[in-house]
């Protein structure tokens, strides 16, 4: 075989076989992973869509296998603001001055190290662990002579879930802050708390904003450590020592409900709190596309 | 370099109006120690979670974890159940999603597809990360453990004499919660693994397609062995997940407390049993049991964790 034969030979059969069918194979994959998650929003919708009335908004839960009353979960979703509220009362300040720290004073030495490798592995402890703490600290503890399920209690577990990631999206965005502004601020004759919150923080606020979402979009989804820290209740909030509902241990509580009409409101809460969440997911998207 | 005497810098107080370097001290300070406060978290969680089993550890000490009794009235408590529970449906989730997420990498990685059509995959793979897990067991119940029945019967029909697939299902198995779980861990694979691919410098594959390879022979000869560690972090990740995901695999396991072998059977985790029982515990031994189990599952995810971050780090790759 000449060398001119050589050079524009085709591709050998089995060669070109294996290229394909890999090629196949690669998307086919790819395909069966996107089944999923359109199933998942094709059913949410299908079910969860007669049922949205504005009475869901509104009302508390029917009472089992009643179907005269319109039956809502507006408890549940009061129970679910207040203790994603409770936990980004802590973990927001408490985040931020934890990432201030790591960025503008630790930065690269043994402390800093430490505190953002305890953090990555603080945000890798499955959440129903994090329950059990909460559990053990706060519902088998007496706190103001009260002891048991308490939105205190889910609020808590879910403060720490949400600590980690305000902390290292928080840092992240401290980092694409120019330091030339800083040198400005230090310039003009700024200390550093006034550097970091006069010029550092408010020129971050917008990617700081993304990283809050993302926690509270998380925290708004969290069950498993709600299920024995804040338990459920069918009736309205009214103090945070008691046991409190929430939309996700709602959609698990009816999930495997006898009754029809409890199932449907289910898929109704599912499509609530997967619209809740996906907003807020979409809107720290925007928010730094902006920039 | 000579350094500036530190009387040199300072400044007359006319200028400075006030000596405001106590302020800059404090504010160090005061953030040092919040963010010492964050190590003080972890390290309390653990304290008060072994506390709270110790009733447990001095009951039935080491031989807990291979005990298989579960007796609430007796007293009776073992974790062998859970455990196997818990590893088998990591396993299968492992199974399915390794394949998968590599080859989503592979494909979101390199140019098979338009940019935009690539990152639009990307995006809608990474959408399932964000839906709350409690939704995905929601679905499992009413969508894939439907989808999944005449499957598994098929597979007990015509593979029954392996003991895997030993039992006749009636819906919620040990394999449909590992097929949940695939679906849960794929993002995290994916998204991974992905970036490692991204990371590996162009002319490897360059260098690799010059010398005649197809695309395919690229990937498998050079692409893939380059990024192995940084997929195996993410697998690493990706079990750590899987380990410690609660809702939905409570949802479609079938929470039994046998032992079986076979996966169409039900079974439990030990995420699960926690979600299900402590709403109910009231005596000490058994809450003890429940957070002896939690300790458990604490230190095998914080160890999987550990080796993935490192793994992953020295990679040079965020989470």
């Amino acid at each position: 075989m000449t060398l001119e034969q050589q050079l524009t030979k085709p591709l050998s059969l089995d060669r070109r076989i294996f290229s394909y069918s890999m090629s196949a194979i690669a998307v086919l994959f790819t395909g069966l992973a996107l089944l999923p998650l359109l199933s998942v929003l094709f059913e949410i919708l299908r079910q969860g869509l007669p049922n949205l009335k504005w009475e869901v908004f509104t009302n508390l839960p029917a009472p089992a296998g009643d179907t005269s009353v319109v039956g809502g979960f507006a408890n549940a979703i009061q129970g679910t603001v207040l203790m994603v509220s409770m936990a980004a009362l802590f973990s927001v300040p408490f985040g931020i001055a934890i990432a201030v720290y790591l960025s503008e004073i630790g930065k690269s030495g043994s402390i800093a190290q430490t505190v953002r490798f305890v953090l990555s592995i603080l945000s890798a402890v499955p959440s129903i662990v994090v329950g059990v703490f909460a559990y053990a600290v706060i519902v088998l503890a007496t706190i103001f002579e009260y002891r048991g399920f308490s939105a205190l209690a889910g609020g808590f577990a879910l403060a720490v879930i949400m600590l980690p990631i305000v902390v290292l999206s928080t840092e992240e965005a401290l980092k694409l802050v120019p330091n030339h502004q800083r040198l400005a601020s230090a310039a003009l004759g700024a200390n550093s708390f006034q550097t970091v919150f006069k010029i550092v923080l408010k020129s971050a606020l917008p990617s700081i904003t993304t990283g809050v979402l993302l926690a509270i979009a998380r925290a708004s989804g969290e069950t498993a450590p709600l299920i024995f820290t804040a338990l459920f209740s069918q009736s309205w909030v009214e103090q945070i020592l008691n046991p409190t509902p929430s939309l996700s241990v709602m959609i698990y509580n009816y999930s495997s409900s006898a009754f029809p009409e409890q199932t449907q409101m289910a898929w109704t809460a599912s499509l609530v709190l997967l619209g809740l969440v996906t907003v807020t997911n979409l809107l720290s998207r925007l928010i730094t596309r902006k920039r | 370099m000579t350094t500036i005497p530190p009387q040199s810098r300072t400044i007359p107080d006319s200028i400075e109006g006030g000596n405001t370097a106590w302020i800059d001290l404090v504010f160090a300070w005061g953030l040092r120690i919040l963010a010492l406060s964050a190590i003080a978290i972890l390290l309390w969680m653990g304290w008060i979670i072994f506390n709270a089993a110790l009733p447990a550890i001095k009951a039935f000490g080491l031989g807990f974890i291979t005990r298989q009794e579960w007796d609430v009235n007796q007293l009776q408590f073992g974790a062998k159940t859970y455990l196997y529970g818990t590893i088998v449906t990591s396993a299968i989730a492992l199974l399915f999603a390794v394949p998968i997420g590599v080859m989503i990498a592979i494909v979101t990685s390199e140019k098979f597809l338009p940019g935009w059509l690539r990152s639009t995959l990307g995006f809608l793979i990474e959408l399932i990360a964000s839906i709350p897990s409690v939704i995905i067991g929601f679905w499992g119940i009413f969508v894939l453990i439907p989808f999944l029945k005449p499957i598994q019967s098929a597979l007990h029909q015509n593979f029954g004499w392996i003991p895997l697939f030993g039992t006749e299902t009636f819906g919620p198995s040990l394999l449909v919660a590992g097929t949940i779980l695939a679906v849960m861990i794929l993002p995290t694979i994916a998204a991974i693994s992905r970036d490692v691919m991204l990371a590996i410098p162009q002319d490897l594959r360059t260098a690799s397609l010059s010398l005649g390879a197809t695309r395919w022979e690229m990937i498998t000869t050079v692409l893939i062995p380059a990024s192995l560690s940084g997929i195996i972090g993410a697998i690493m990740l990706a079990l750590g997940r899987a380990l410690g995901e609660t809702m939905a695999v409570t949802m479609v396991i079938g929470n039994s407390d046998q032992v079986s072998i076979s996966l169409l059977d039900s079974g439990n985790t030990i995420p699960s049993i926690l979600a299900n029982q402590f709403p109910e515990a009231l005596d000490e031994l058994h809450i003890g049991a429940l957070m002896y189990l939690a300790l458990i599952l604490f230190a095998l995810t914080l160890i999987i964790n550990m080796i993935a971050n490192s793994i992953v780090k020295t990679f040079g790759l965020k989470q």
